[in-house]
């Protein structure tokens, strides 16, 4: 179960994962995610599904090392077994013909990005995508991207690949230029907040995929709860996606936080 | 579950209960006093997580208490019991110093003694109907005591016997949840021949048992030992797998299934909608439970981080409130309280565990109710403000409640708030089945004699269709919906 059929490192820090998990394969849809557990002592952490083959029985994971946990499951090889992987969680992206798509994708974002930009060019949408990150290294997919989307827009910190400058520079030419009808983005929260001031501004339809703290990912524990639109809302089981005008980001931002100390700690002890 | 009196009739005659209840003279059994459980001492205990309050009885207390009962010939104990236990007959087996008869008697109709002898509220079910509570206004014979003493006894003896089980039948029927209600469902259905799949979206089998329920009270290997022997008269465990998403009821009946048994169980907690409710350090009952009881966050040897509080809030009174708080000091609370908005007279929670708690040095903070949380310029909690209440009229549900007390707000510091104000049926499994008729507060619909829902081959029982209840509740649910699916699958084989 759950074994690693293929591993390719996008970066230092970022790796993709095939994973074999064959009825999350043949069921999961854009949008969903899984947890999983790497060993008997690991978190459950949440990771949403870049792609799947459903003949293969293969799911995609993509990983960016950050603490003990992604740590751990981007230490793993092919060959190896993750403990636990359970889904597909949350509910799938509503795809449907809207007319043209901005996706925005930030950093690892761009992974679970790429299943929701297949998903809209397939429903007969004209695709606009946009890949940010802080410099070429962490620009990931593009080619695959490339494939569902009709133009591509490379956006970096430094300038080092493509325009210079942060993801709503591009997006805001790009909404000036032509009519969007809606907007996804994905990415740090930091980054959906911004991208969501400039479309609200616009009034653009806009989703985005939350990536909050969650222990069971099945509505049981509320640790991901979320204002949106002044309600208390679970990202697990109400999400992972949401109207983006509608989503508190502080209070999202300030609750990533929520584990920051004893997060830095476990760090610590598992880098000795 | 109806009790079967023509039954209960000849087992009582049989020889050796005649001869045992005329060993002792009535007035001499009721002369016992009710034996007292050994704990361990409070100031030991709050220094660990993981080790049991309740010690048990010695064999010597046990057959002492065993004595007491008087083996009663319409036994009204047993219409208290969900599970519809013969506890004539295991109390007066442990009597007879036949603790292996009295376990096996356990196992005829629970999945779970051992269990039950430790979380259910006797004091509300069998003991509340014991002959002694009831006319001798004496305290009731401690048939919870003897139930988890004859349940240990025949786990550390080693001699653990499995129940007997039908010839298999070959039809495939599966439980979705592994909580109390779905194994004593599969305790039964296994006995009856049948196939059966347990499958359990988290990553071990138990539900609340395991993730909810501290060790201090019902420790792991307890439960582990109950899974066994299910799993030893041929019950399947399937972890990691969510029906509905993993994949749909549809693709399980093309795999053969023909019946399903949705204990899904209450996992949406609720909170209060105040202000300030969603800072950081305030969290769900389920979601610090979890962390500590099924994810061990308390070891550090353990990646699952919990924020170990110095003062410590929990908003509640039920038994989940109890235990969160009991947690707390465990992993080291200097103050550690309980905010609920009545009076001790109205809570929820066991007498028992209010006791323990007390003893353990929680403070009680009654008639009062949080109105909002303050945090600090990082959104980390450091107050909650409370309001006064009185007591007013009786509600619905008899108990008299709560009104507030103008102007009586102040504030308490605290680094730690953990909200156990009751959960809400899980949504999962409901919304992803076409046409089920699911109530207004989400708990599926079901007929309240067969335990079947508006799709004939599905069935639920537990917190799913109660909103949140008891363990005991949960598995006298699975029993019925067993017999009653049992009843179901033979007409439609016929």
């Amino acid at each position: 179960m759950n074994q690693i059929v293929d591993k390719v490192l996008f970066s230092e820090k970022v790796a993709k994962f095939v994973v074999h998990a064959p009825r999350i394969a043949r069921s999961r849809k854009p949008g969903h995610f899984v947890i999983l557990r790497v060993d008997e002592k690991g978190e459950r952490i949440p990771l949403t599904i870049a792609g799947a083959d459903p003949e293969q029985g293969t799911i995609v994971l993509v990983v960016q090392r950050m603490g003990v946990s992604s740590s751990k499951l981007f230490e793993l090889n092919i060959g190896d077994h993750i403990l636990d992987v359970v889904g597909p969680l949350g509910k799938a992206t509503h795809i449907y013909n809207a007319g043209t798509i901005l996706a925005c994708g930030g950093g690892v974002g761009v992974a679970p990005m790429l299943p929701i930009v297949e998903g809209f060019k397939k429903a007969g949408n004209r695709v606009i995508s946009i890949l940010a990150a802080r410099n070429k290294d962490l620009i990931i997919l593009e080619d695959e991207i490339r494939k569902w989307s009709d133009e591509v827009i490379i956006m970096t910190d430094d300038g080092s690949y493509g325009t210079k400058g942060v993801v709503t520079v591009g997006a805001e030419m790009v909404i000036q230029r032509e009519t969007i009808n809606e907007c996804i983005a994905i990415g740090p929260a930091v980054m959906m907040k911004f991208t969501s001031l400039l479309t609200q501004k616009y009034q653009i339809p806009t989703q985005a995929s939350l990536n909050a703290i969650m222990v069971d990912g099945t509505g049981m524990c509320g640790a991901c709860r979320v204002s949106v639109g002044g309600r208390t809302m679970f990202t697990c089981i109400d999400g992972p996606e949401f109207d983006a005008h509608q989503i508190d980001f502080n209070e999202l931002i300030m609750r990533l936080g929520g584990y920051s100390a004893e997060e830095k700690l476990a760090y610590e002890r598992y880098m000795l | 579950m109806s009790i079967d009196k023509e039954y209960l009739q000849i087992e009582r005659e049989k020889e050796w209960r005649a001869e045992l209840r005329k060993k002792m003279a009535n007035k001499d059994r009721t002369a016992l006093n009710r034996t007292k459980m050994p704990e361990m001492d409070p100031y030991v205990r709050i220094q660990f997580q993981n080790k049991e309050v309740n010690i048990g009885l010695t064999e010597e207390q046990a057959r002492q208490e065993a004595s007491r009962c008087l083996d009663c010939p319409t036994p009204t104990c047993m219409e208290g019991c969900p599970v519809s236990i013969n506890i004539p007959k295991f109390v007066k087996y442990i009597d007879a110093g036949d603790y292996l008869g009295a376990a096996k008697t356990l196992k005829e109709t629970s999945a779970l003694p051992a269990v039950c002898g430790r979380v259910c509220p006797q004091e509300k079910q069998c003991e509340a109907n014991c002959f002694y509570t009831q006319k001798l206004k004496k305290d009731a014979v401690a048939i919870g005591y003897l139930e988890r003493f004859a349940a240990d006894y025949e786990r550390e003896s080693g001699l653990m016997s499995v129940p007997e089980v039908a010839p298999a039948n070959g039809i495939k029927i599966a439980a979705i949840g592994s909580g109390p209600s779905s194994l004593s469902f599969a305790g039964d259905m296994i006995k009856r021949g049948y196939d059966v799949t347990v499958f359990e979206a988290l990553h071990e089998i138990g539900g609340v048992l395991k993730y909810g329920i501290p060790e201090f009270r019902l420790p792991n290997k307890i439960v582990d030992v109950e899974l066994e022997n299910l799993q030893k008269m041929g019950v399947k465990f399937v972890k990691n797998f969510i029906v509905g998403k993993t994949s749909s009821f549809e693709d399980l009946k093309a795999e053969g299934f023909e019946a399903f048994f949705v204990a899904s169980g209450a996992g949406l907690p609720r909170f209060m909608n105040i202000p300030g409710e969603n800072y950081n350090g305030i969290l769900s009952s389920n979601e610090y439970l979890t962390r500590v009881n099924l994810m061990n966050a308390a070891n550090d040897e353990f990646d699952t981080p919990v924020i170990k509080g110095k003062n410590v809030a929990v908003i509640g009174g039920g038994n989940t409130a109890m235990d969160s708080v009991r947690t707390a000091k465990r992993l080291g609370a200097e103050r550690a309280m309980i905010i609920y908005r009545r009076s001790r007279a109205e809570m929820p929670a066991r007498v028992e565990e209010v006791h323990h708690a007390e003893e353990e040095g929680i403070e009680f903070i009654n008639l009062a109710n949080p109105v909002e949380y303050f945090a600090d310029e990082k959104g980390k909690v450091n107050a909650v403000r409370i309001q006064r209440m009185g007591l007013g009229e009786p509600d619905a549900s008899g108990r008299r409640s709560p009104v507030v007390i103008e102007g009586s707000e102040y504030d308490i510091p605290v680094d730690l708030v953990v909200v156990a104000v009751g959960v809400s049926p899980n949504p999962l499994i409901p919304s992803e089945v076409k046409d089920l008729k699911v109530s207004r507060w989400g708990t599926i619909e079901v007929n309240e004699d067969t335990m079947q829902s508006s799709i004939p081959e599905l069935f639920a029982g537990g917190d799913i269709v109660r909103g949140g209840a008891t363990v005991i509740l949960a598995m006298g649910d699975g029993r019925k919906a067993a017999a009653n699916m049992d009843e179901y699958l033979k007409s439609k084989h016929s």
